[in-house]
C-alpha cells in the first residue's frame, strides 16, 4: 500500500470465559480505503467492531489508531481520535428529532460548555448558529432535510439507516465503520446502499470498514475484504481472490 | 420563549421583586402555602433534570434537601450571629444569601459524593443506592448532636419570604431550561435515549450524569435552605423517603423531561392536600386514587405538550 496506514490491530484476542471470541487477529486499514469485514454467523465480526470502539478491550494484542494506541480507551474517546460507527440494530436517540440526533453529534466539537450555556453569550449565540448551519448542511446532502423535525423513531427505516450515518458523520471521523448496514434492505434499497457508501468515502475522504452479510453489497463496493471463521482470519484480498478462495468457500458452504 | 431568555429572566425577577413588595398583604396561611409552592417548584423542577432529561432514576432528592436545609440553618443559627451580632436588613439578607447558597455547595458536594460512585449503575440499581443516600443521611442528622438529634434545629429565623422563593424558583427554571436547550445540553437527552449510541458520538456519559446529579443537587439544597428558613424548624423525619416520593410523583405526573408540566404539578400536588384539608380523613385516601386515576389516564404526565419544533433555517 502506498496510502498512510489508519488503523492497526495487531495480534488481538479477546477472551469471554472460555470463548476465544477473536483470536490473534492483525489485519489494517489505510487512508481512504473502503475494506469489508465477512464471515459466518458468530464469526465474530461484531466482537471485531466492539474491540476498535472500546466497547470491550483486547485480552491479548493492540490496537492503534493514527499511529497511537487506543486499545484502553473509552467508546467516548476512541469517536474523539476518529473512529464513527453505527449499530447493527439502528441505535438512535428515538425520541430526539432528526436535526438534534445529528446536532448531538457535533458535540466532540463543541467549545461551550454549562457555563456557556447558561451565561449565553455572543460566542455561544455564534456557535449555536454555526452548529445549527451544518446540521442542516449535512441533512441537505443526505436528502433529510425535510424531516428535520420528525422524532427519529418516526422515519422510515431506510432513512433511519441513512441518518445514523449521518450522525456518525458529523462527529468527523477519519474512518467510518458500518455494522450491517444492508441488513433488512430490499435490492433497490441495497444499491442504493452502495452508492451512499461510495459518496461518503469519496465525498469526506474518509475509510471505511463494512461488516455485511450480503455478498451481493460486500463484492460489489470493498477494495479489500478480511474473513473471519471462529474469531480466525482465514482469508484477507481483493474480492476476486476472496471469491474463489478455497477456504472461505468452505467456510461458507461446508466441506 | 428562550429566544431572549437572558432578558426573560431579569424581566421575571424584577416583576417577582415588585410582586414581592405586595406579599405582605396576604394572608399568613395563604401566604406559606404561597411559598411551599415555590419551594416544591425548586424541588421539582431540578430532579426533572436528573429523572426526566438526563433519564436516571433517582429517589434521593430529600437527602440533598436536608444537607441543604441543615447546612443553611447551621450557618444562620450558629455562624451569622456570631461575626454580626448587630445586622440590620441589608445584611441579615445578604447572610440569609450566603446561607442559601452554602447549603446548595454543600448539597452539590454530596452529590458528587453520591453520584460519582453510583452513575455508573442504571435505572433501579441507582433508584435504590439513592433511596440508600437518603436514608443514611437521615440517620445521620438524627444521631449528630451539635445539629439537634431527633429533634433538630428550631428557633431558625423566618427570613424565606416571596422575592427569596421566586428569585431561585426563576433562576432554577431559567437554568435547568438553558442547560438543555443548548447543543451540550442536548447530551443529556441523548443519555436518556441510548447510552451506548451517545458514547459511540463521543459523549462522555459518566460527566454528564454527575453535571445533572449536581446542579440538580445544589437546587436541591438551596430549595432546602428556603423550607428551613420557612418553616423555621426542622428535624430529620421532615426529609424522610416520603419527601422524595412526593418530588418524584411531581416530576412524573408533570410529564417526564417537561419543565412546564412539572411546575403545574408541583403547584396543584402542593395545593390538593390544603384544599382537601376539610375532610381530613380521606385526605390522602382521595390524594392517592387521584394519583392512580391520572397515572392510568394520562401515563404520559398531565402536561405532555408537543415538543416545540426547531425554528425554521432561513440561511
Amino acid at each position: 500500500m502506498n496510502s498512510t496506514l489508519l488503523l492497526n490491530l495487531q495480534n488481538c484476542t479477546i477472551r469471554f470465559g472460555g470463548l476465544t471470541a477473536v483470536s490473534e487477529l492483525n489485519f489494517q486499514i489505510h487512508e481512504n480505503e473502503l475494506v469489508g469485514l465477512i464471515g459466518p454467523n458468530g464469526a465474530g465480526k461484531t466482537t471485531v467492531f466492539n474491540l476498535i470502539t472500546g466497547v470491550y478491550q483486547p485480552t491479548s494484542g493492540r490496537i492503534e489508531f493514527d499511529g497511537k494506541s487506543i486499545s484502553n480507551l473509552r467508546p467516548y474517546q476512541i469517536t474523539a481520535h476518529g473512529i464513527a460507527r453505527t449499530f447493527q440494530n439502528i441505535r438512535l436517540f428515538p425520541s430526539l428529532t432528526v436535526f438534534d440526533n445529528v446536532r448531538v453529534a457535533f458535540h466532540l466539537h463543541l467549545l461551550s460548555g454549562v457555563n456557556h450555556a447558561w451565561w449565553r453569550g455572543a460566542s455561544f449565540a455564534k456557535e449555536e448558529q454555526d452548529i445549527s448551519d451544518k446540521v442542516i448542511e449535512l441533512l441537505r446532502l443526505f436528502n433529510l432535510e425535510q424531516h428535520r423535525n420528525t422524532h427519529s423513531k418516526n422515519l422510515p427505516y431506510g432513512d433511519q439507516r441513512r441518518l445514523e450515518i449521518v450522525r456518525a458523520l458529523a462527529t468527523r471521523p477519519k474512518i467510518l465503520l458500518l455494522d450491517e448496514p444492508a441488513a433488512g434492505m430490499n435490492p433497490t434499497e441495497k444499491i442504493e446502499l452502495m452508492n451512499l457508501i461510495q459518496f461518503v468515502k469519496d465525498k469526506f475522504n474518509i475509510s471505511v470498514l463494512l461488516v455485511e452479510h450480503d455478498m451481493q453489497v460486500v463484492m460489489g463496493i470493498c477494495e479489500r475484504i478480511v474473513v473471519l471463521d471462529y474469531g480466525l482470519k482465514i482469508a484477507e484480498g481483493a474480492p476476486e481472490q476472496i471469491r474463489s478462495n478455497p477456504k472461505v468457500i468452505e467456510a461458507y458452504l461446508g466441506e | 420563549m428562550l429566544h431572549r431568555p437572558k432578558t426573560l429572566l431579569c424581566f421575571s425577577l424584577a416583576l417577582a421583586f415588585g410582586v414581592s413588595l405586595l406579599a405582605p398583604q396576604l394572608n399568613p396561611y395563604h401566604l406559606d402555602v404561597l411559598l411551599t409552592i415555590g419551594i416544591n417548584i425548586v424541588l421539582a423542577v431540578s430532579l426533572n433534570l436528573v429523572n426526566g432529561y438526563t433519564g436516571q432514576f433517582s429517589l434521593g432528592h430529600a437527602g440533598f434537601m436536608a444537607v441543604g436545609a441543615y447546612a443553611s440553618a447551621a450557618f444562620t443559627l450558629f455562624a451569622a450571629p456570631r461575626w454580626f451580632p448587630d445586622a440590620n436588613f441589608l445584611v441579615t439578607s445578604a447572610c440569609f444569601f450566603v446561607a442559601l447558597l452554602l447549603g446548595g455547595l454543600a448539597s452539590a458536594g454530596a452529590g458528587v459524593i453520591v453520584g460519582a460512585p453510583s452513575l455508573r449503575l442504571k435505572g433501579d440499581y441507582l433508584a435504590i443506592v439513592t433511596l440508600g443516600f437518603g436514608e443514611i443521611i437521615r440517620v445521620i442528622f438524627r444521631n449528630v448532636d451539635a445539629l439537634g438529634g431527633a429533634l433538630g434545629l428550631n428557633g431558625i429565623p423566618f427570613h424565606t419570604n416571596f422575592f427569596w422563593v421566586s428569585f431561585w424558583g426563576l433562576i432554577t427554571i431559567y437554568m435547568v431550561l438553558a442547560l438543555v436547550n443548548s447543543s451540550f445540553g442536548r447530551g443529556f437527552l441523548a443519555v436518556r435515549d441510548d447510552e451506548i449510541a451517545a458514547e459511540a458520538m463521543g459523549i462522555n456519559t459518566t460527566q454528564y450524569k454527575i453535571i445533572a446529579f449536581v446542579v440538580s443537587a445544589f437546587f436541591a439544597g438551596i430549595a432546602g435552605g428556603l423550607y428551613a428558613h420557612l418553616k423555621s424548624s426542622i428535624d430529620p423525619k421532615g426529609f424522610d423517603f416520603m419527601r422524595s416520593i412526593e418530588i418524584v410523583v411531581m416530576v412524573i405526573l408533570g410529564g417526564m423531561a417537561n419543565t412546564r408540566g412539572v411546575i403545574m404539578a408541583a403547584v396543584i400536588l402542593t395545593l390538593l392536600p390544603e384544599i382537601l384539608c376539610p375532610i381530613a380523613e380521606y385526605r390522602m385516601v382521595i390524594y392517592s386514587l387521584l394519583l392512580i386515576i391520572l397515572m392510568l389516564t394520562r401515563p404520559q404526565g398531565l402536561f405532555s405538550f408537543r415538543i416545540r419544533p426547531h425554528p425554521s433555517h432561513s440561511a
